[in-house]
């Protein structure tokens, strides 16, 4: 196994104008992520993690340390990554299946081969329905498996989610998670994923890294052992909740102590 | 949105009555027809000059056209341009602004001196009124684009180019409709302006004799013609903004379910 992405002792201080307002945002960050492997980062809201995100992207520089994918640099440098954000983020002038083809083209696809994909996946996650509607018909779940399939087909190795659920209600977010595992258990892409919810990144992920608060570092990595696949039914499994009380006691504020 | 059919209503009633009283105000008063005629006098008037306002109109469309047109364009180009380089903005955009307060009375008589009595100087008179607000519309269109959106098109790797003609340019289409509708309406007025001081033709022309003949009944009849002309080039750009802009206000009707 290769590590896809590489991050080492990554760190980010936000200066301001006046110079007088540091802002440490990252602290000696490293961690990677294998081929095939799910990882979640999970912290305390405010804590960098959207900010580590625009780093691996490419939209920031970091202070120190260095990010690699595929053991090439990519600090700096934008394309990448495949990426899924907190909002949907379709363009709502273009239909479903543009708004698929926009992001593939952008990603190198060509126009024909883009579209064929789309349609192809649209019908086989069962949103073929709504491949000619544009977005604001959508519901806010709809349109997240929109933009998780979007992220999905695009070529890069390394998919980024970014606490893509956190915006929805809790019963289309289980749903979304039921469905999100069943969609990648078929396909293994490299995922780096974000998230608030302990019982969500028990039940998605290979690997559990925990974060402090700002600024951020790694406090601990937890291996979560489920076999895959996996189906809600863990929610119930003592082991599970053993690792969630473990998870939660962590991430309590040094201050509840 | 059942808002749309209802809302022509109300104004239609309050015109009516407005009618309604200036024609019983005239036969009240009994006033001269030169200072204020009755509507169904106007309405007669217009019908037997129906053929001289068909013709001054036709010339008054054509200019306002053009003029339009062109403005319109030079303002997409201008905004397009001042987004995509910066200097250029920081460098033109006050002299834009500064341009604007360049008084028309003063401009159209300096056009034609220099350009003479054709249309040229129309053209040009109606380009300098219509570009500005479309500039200005679609410039803030252009930098007004979603957060969210741009920084998930820069994640994904999107070029500079990409950004612009693939999220800022439609992103801006509802900003840029927005300035062709006032457009609109100032290259009529600018129009019939530029007719008034340089023109042979249009109903700038025909107001501007029909004022020296004191025919008063005449100037109102244009008058209506002009706003006619104005509302219908203003039906046909929200036709097409209805027909262009996903997620205008009219295409909205089916909203949000989530
Ligand atoms: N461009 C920036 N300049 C200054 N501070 C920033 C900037 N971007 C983010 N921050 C700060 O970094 C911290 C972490 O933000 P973020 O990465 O969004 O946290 P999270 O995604 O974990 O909730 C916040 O306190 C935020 O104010
Ligand atoms: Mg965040």
């Amino acid at each position: 196994m290769s590590a896809v992405l590489e991050v080492s002792h990554l760190t980010k201080i936000f200066k301001n104008d006046r110079k007088t307002h540091e802002k440490s945002v990252l602290d000696d960050i490293s961690f990677h992520v294998d081929e095939g492997e799910f990882v979640t980062l999970i912290g305390p809201s405010g804590s960098g993690k959207t900010t580590l995100f625009h780093l691996i992207g490419g939209l920031e520089l970091p202070t120190s340390g260095d990010i690699s994918i595929h053991g090439v640099s990519t600090v700096g440098s934008r394309g990448h990554i495949a990426y899924m954000p907190q909002q949907a983020s379709l363009m709502p002038w273009l239909t479903i299946e543009a708004n698929i083809v926009l992001s593939l083209t952008i990603a190198g696809i060509g126009q024909r081969e883009a579209r064929e994909l789309a349609r192809e996946w649209l019908g086989r996650v069962g949103l073929e329905g709504v491949a000619d509607s544009y977005p604001d018909v959508l519901s806010g779940g709809m349109q997240q498996r929109v933009s998780f399939l979007r992220a999905l087909l695009s070529p890069q190795k390394l998919m980024c989610l970014d606490e893509p659920f956190s915006a929805l209600d809790a019963l289309t977010r289980q749903h979304m998670q039921a469905w999100l595992l069943s969609l990648w258990e078929s396909n293994r892409r490299s995922v780096l994923f974000v998230t608030h919810s302990i019982e969500e990144a028990l039940l998605l992920s290979d690997r559990i890294l925990v974060l402090s608060a700002a600024p951020a570092a790694i406090v601990r990595e937890v291996r979560v052992p489920f076999a895959r696949p996996r189906s809600e039914t863990l929610w119930g499994d003592p082991a599970f909740i053993g690792l969630k009380q473990e998870l939660y006691e962590m991430l309590r504020p040094a201050s509840a102590l | 949105m059942g808002s749309k059919r209802t809302g022509l209503l109300p104004p239609v009633i309050v015109l009516a009555a407005v009618l309604l009283l200036w024609q019983a105000a005239v036969w009240l008063l009994n006033t001269d027809a030169y200072i204020l005629p009755s509507p169904t006098a106007i309405a007669k008037q217009a019908y037997d000059s129906a053929p001289q306002l068909a013709h001054h109109m036709r010339s008054t469309l054509v200019m306002t056209l053009i003029g339009f047109v062109v403005g319109a364009s030079l303002g997409f180009l201008i905004a397009a341009l001042l987004h995509v380089i910066p200097w250029v903005k920081s460098g033109f955009y006050p002299l834009l602004v500064l341009s604007q307060n360049v008084p028309i009375m003063a401009l159209g008589p300096l056009l034609v001196l220099w350009f003479g009595f054709g249309m040229l100087p129309r053209v040009i008179l109606i380009t300098l009124v219509t570009f500005f607000p479309v500039a200005v519309a679609m410039m803030t269109g252009l930098s007004k684009s979603d957060g969210g959106l741009y920084n998930y098109m820069r994640m994904i790797g999107a070029t500079q180019s990409q950004l612009f003609w693939r999220m800022e340019l439609p992103g801006s289409m509802p900003h840029l409709f927005s300035g062709l509708k006032i457009a609109a309406s100032y290259s009529v007025i600018s129009a019939i302006y530029a007719e008034s001081i340089g023109s042979d033709s249009g109903l700038g022309y025909f107001i501007l004799l029909a004022q020296h003949g004191f025919e008063t009944a005449k100037v109102f009849a244009a008058i209506a013609v002009i706003v006619l002309l104005s509302l219908a080039l203003f039906g046909v750009i929200a036709l097409a903004e209805r027909m262009f802009v996903r997620g205008s206000a009219s295409s909205r009707r089916e909203g949000k379910q989530s």
